[in-house]
């Protein structure tokens, strides 16, 4: 039972869809609080979504070991899958991993036990996977930054702890730090370091 | 799925295998959110030897979709030999459609120019890249430039720049001009003309840069600051033209010289092939035309 859930569910055209998902990445990444549509093309097991699936199917291989949290790492069937259709390593400690998965952003782990990369090679840092239940709804980010004309705005919930106090320090950084990617049923968005992020009321 | 699919080997979507495509993929994310930060990428030998846009093409193979329209130029032209031989790869392994009309094209591919045409949002420019570090003719180990760009010292190409000042009176570099992205990195803008550093500057489109042979990815998103390296007392300048491109009779555009005889004769054309077509079509005529201007 477990072995076909896991080999069930990845993308029905591996090569055409792994380029559409990586494409909305890329332009969500090059322009910040865009959201793009249409990612849900995969089919994994809960409590890993659609969305997040299908990142991870476009992005993560054997080179990039992942971490998972809590409530995912707890789903044998999440682990099964994930290996069988990316091969990718599970990562001891998220300091290590190159790419880490939440279902449960609300209760992540600080941003900065995440590989932040090093000054001489800052591209060596974790993207942040998060699944969130919206885009729009909860707090209003104002998004300002490379890929932004002036600013751009963004309502993701839930986020992690004091989020913006940890972007602000993570931005701080620059140019170590991590990036985020954002997945929701409505669409995927992306936080690249390079963006500054205050509140609405601000 | 592939008109040619009888007649060549069963090559992967685009050439590249999905494996390299992830990674070059992955490079160019991290490239994106580190704004001139020169990524190194596993670069893969491709069917063309390096210096004929190795990286550019490993960039596009790795971005480019069904949807995709895909225009190449090599210095502004859309036919010679570099985007001709280009082009024609990603109709054979992609099957994509191709243009020569900077406004119709998803994926433009350049090799030293930037379309006169301003671009738009949504597109993305490919740039060939022969040396992406700006720093390696003034310090050439990796070791000492890499850790200048983390310390963001970048004093040594201001003392190259003022030698050309002291030497010349003004800055000579006229091409791979350094720019500072969005106040943090230097980078190599590829041997574009300067003419052309204004035009990266808050641009619409996406910018990546595929340097093949030195395996390096870095990007410039859209709308960030890319500012051209100068002093106060010599702002930076680009190049100008003392007469209009003589077959469409355009001016503040980049111009090609064309020696036509052993006599010391001459002419000045449009360097982008597509904006100098698309000027005579709407009846421009400059005074090497061979025809009248039409009566606009």
């Amino acid at each position: 039972m477990l072995d076909s859930i896991a080999i069930e569910g990845g993308f029905q055209k591996p090569v055409f869809d792994a380029q559409t998902v990586f494409r909305a990445i890329m332009q969500a990444m090059a322009e910040p609080g865009t959201i793009h549509r249409g990612m849900a093309l995969a089919k994994p097991p809960a409590p890993l979504t659609p969305e997040a699936a299908a990142v991870a199917l476009a992005l993560c291989d054997q080179d990039t070991p992942v971490w998972l949290d809590s409530s995912l790492a707890a789903e044998d069937a999440v682990r099964a899958w994930l290996a069988f259709h990316t091969g990718a390593p599970l990562a001891n400690t998220p300091a290590d991993a190159h790419f880490a998965f939440s279902a449960d952003p609300e209760h992540l782990i600080g941003l900065e036990n995440f590989a932040q990369g090093s000054q001489e090679y800052p591209d060596r840092s974790a993207t942040l996977v998060l699944q969130v239940s919206d885009l729009s709804g909860g707090e209003g980010l104002v998004l300002a930054g490379p890929g932004i004309e002036s600013v751009a705005r963004l309502a993701p919930r839930p986020l992690p702890r004091h989020f913006i106090r940890q972007w602000a320090q993570n931005h701080a950084r620059f140019p170590r730090g991590v990036d985020l990617i954002l997945v929701s049923r409505k669409g995927l968005a992306a936080l690249p370091r390079s963006t500054r992020i205050s509140s609405q009321e601000a | 799925m592939n008109a040619h699919t009888d007649n060549i080997a069963q090559y992967n979507f685009a050439y590249l295998d999905e494996q390299t495509k992830r990674m070059i993929r992955r490079a160019i994310l991290k490239a994106i959110a580190i704004p001139g930060y020169q990524v190194p990428f596993a670069s893969r030998e491709m069917p063309m030897p390096y210096g004929w846009g190795t990286g550019g093409v490993q960039v596009t193979a790795s971005i480019i979709g069904t949807d995709d329209v895909l225009k190449v130029i090599d210095q502004g032209a859309d036919d010679t030999t570099n985007a001709v031989s280009i082009r024609a790869f990603f109709q054979k392994v992609a099957n994509v459609a191709v243009t020569t009309h900077t406004a119709d094209a998803t994926i433009i591919q350049t090799r030293h120019r930037i379309p006169e045409e301003p671009l738009k949002s949504g597109q993305v420019l490919v740039y060939q890249v022969p040396i992406p570090e700006p720093l390696r003719f003034l310090e050439p180990r990796e070791t000492e430039t890499r850790k200048m760009h983390a310390l963001e010292e970048y004093g040594l190409m201001h003392v190259k720049l003022y030698e050309d000042i002291a030497q010349h009176g003004h800055i000579a570099t006229t091409f791979a001009y350094p720019v500072k992205v969005e106040g943090r990195y230097v980078m190599d803008p590829s041997p574009t003309p300067k003419f052309d550093n204004p035009k990266m500057h808050m641009s619409k489109a996406l910018q990546l840069f595929g340097a093949g042979r030195e395996k390096r990815i870095y990007a410039v998103p859209p709308y960030t600051r890319v500012e051209s390296l100068d002093f106060e007392d010599h702002p930076f300048e680009i190049q100008t033209f003392d007469e209009p491109c003589a077959l469409c009779g355009g001016t503040n555009v980049y111009l090609d010289e064309v020696v036509l005889d052993d006599r010391g004769g001459r002419m000045f054309v449009c360097s982008d092939t597509d904006n100098c077509e698309a000027r005579r079509a709407e009846g421009h005529r400059g005074h090497l035309s061979g025809e009248e201007a039409a009566t606009v």
